[in-house]
């Protein structure tokens, strides 16, 4: 029976991770078709999102399995909650790749600004790195890479504050910019809320090492 | 507050030393669970609570258990007195082959109550607090092994009530009972801590983590590990429990 268990928790494992990859895929397209201005990358994007809501679907229903049918305790639950929370936070997150699709999409032909776009990149770069480290963190199980990682929010949020404050002063100087500058607040909002979701699997990482539920960066969250 | 407290309690069957080193406090009006694979020892220190040892032989036993502030294992304890206050429930129901009504009278009977204005009163008192009074009422006279396990179970519960326990020990009273029977009697033990202390020994994980507000985890005659029943199930402390309680062993 405990074999059987076994199993049935490492493929969860595995179809975390799997969900993982689709959530970090889509984010480096989304990022990708803003700064290349690729309107079809972008629909790609937003065409493929239903794969990770489906994968969404699939990790819940079968972590409601197996709570319902081996009712478990101590590190096999916290194991099965960890991926129950985490994949609504991945979730989340390609949903925001998908609203950075959008602006790509809504932006298209509009005039731009081109070293806020070079600010975003970089950004995004790190977001993006965020991403697989919380990933790969979650793979080895290491809380202690969890709080690290948490902690490059900062970098992140102060990054997405001064693209806001730029994108801002550069659309008082020229009001033609005002619509592609919106976009610029809606990307760099999008990627900072990334950030969070980050830091919110590092938590869950946290959780399922140690058994504390931690509130880590708790003033960055909205 | 601590009701009953073991302090550094070793018992021998012969040359087979059972317990070692037990230390554990046993809280008012709590539920205290231990647990254990088959072996381990928790039957044996539930009995060596009421001194039901005593009847084992070549049974010896070094160390103390205190209730409340007299050591049950001092000479000068009453052993009657003593199993008055600390009532005992058995994994099989063991209903007297009698009625319902005399199962239940029969202990204040011993204890020299022969008023039948208050035996009777006791009986309906304590079948009450089992939770059977509703089901039994009408025919007290029936004999009390003609119903099933689960009602049979808690006249057993009725009858450690009977002579006004402080603490009611029990050893895997539901492990001979189907779901139903299982979910009264869990309900009545949460409802009965109110008014004693419980011990209660079982093999069944779910229903520790379900009514226990302390664990004991016992392993070769050893405590592993006692804490709060939340704390046992999501976070213990010692390798031991994790792997017991998530059933890598035992």
């Amino acid at each position: 029976m405990r074999r059987n268990f076994e199993e049935e928790l490492t493929s969860l494992h595995h179809y975390f991770s799997e969900m993982g990859l689709l959530v970090d895929e889509a984010i480096g397209k989304s990022v990708k078709s803003f700064i290349t201005h690729d309107r079809e990358l972008a629909q790609k994007v937003i065409d493929q999102d239903y794969k990770i809501n489906e994968a969404e679907l699939l990790l819940e229903k079968k972590c409601f399995e197996l709570i319902a049918l081996q009712q478990p305790v101590t590190s096999d639950l916290r194991r099965i909650v960890t991926v129950m929370k985490a994949c609504v936070d991945l979730e989340r997150m390609g949903d925001h790749a998908v609203s950075i699709a959008k602006s790509t999409i809504r932006v298209k032909g509009k005039e731009r600004i081109p070293q806020m776009e070079e600010k975003i990149d970089g950004l995004s770069i790190k977001v993006k790195m965020l991403v697989q480290l919380v990933l790969e963190a979650y793979l080895e199980r290491d809380d202690q890479k969890a709080r690290k990682i948490a902690e490059s929010d900062d970098a992140i949020n102060t990054l997405s504050k001064e693209i806001f404050e730029q994108s801002i002063k550069e659309m008082r100087k020229n009001t033609n910019l005002v619509i592609g500058g919106t976009d610029y607040l809606l990307v760099a909002k999008n990627l900072e809320r990334i950030g969070d979701y980050v830091t919110n699997i590092c938590e869950w990482i946290i959780y399922l090492e140690t058994g504390k539920i931690a509130e880590l960066n708790s003033k960055h969250i909205n | 507050m601590s009701k009953v407290t073991i302090k550094e309690l070793n018992l021998f069957y012969g040359k087979f030393q059972a317990l070692h080193n037990i230390n554990l406090p046993i809280l008012k009006n709590e539920i205290t669970a231990f647990i254990g694979p088959s072996g381990c020892g928790k039957s044996t220190l539930i009995k060596s609570l009421n001194r039901m040892n005593d009847l084992v032989e070549g049974c010896t036993i070094s160390g103390e258990v205190k209730m409340d502030d007299e050591n049950i294992y001092a000479k000068e304890c009453n052993i009657n007195l003593l199993r008055k206050r600390v009532g005992m429930v058995f994994q099989q129901p063991n209903p007297f082959p009698m009625s319902i009504y005399d199962n239940i009278a029969y202990g204040p009977r011993t204890h020299g109550i022969k008023n039948k204005q208050i035996v009777d009163e006791l009986v309906e008192k304590s079948l009450r607090k089992a939770a059977i009074w509703e089901e039994v009422k009408d025919d007290l006279k029936k004999n009390a092994l003609s119903l099933s396990g689960g009602q049979q179970q808690r006249i057993c519960i009725a009858r450690a009530l009977a002579v006004d326990p402080e603490v009611l020990l029990m050893d895997e009273p539901t492990s001979a009972l189907d779901p139903i029977s299982t979910a009264k009697i869990e309900e009545l033990v949460i409802g009965l801590k109110k008014d004693y202390t419980l011990v209660i020994v079982t093999h069944n994980m779910q229903q520790a983590s379900r009514i226990s507000d302390k664990t004991a985890f016992f392993l070769n005659g050893k405590i592993i590990e006692y804490d709060e029943t939340r704390k046992i199930f999501t976070n213990p402390k010692k390798q031991e429990t994790e792997d017991y309680i998530s059933g890598r062993f035992g």
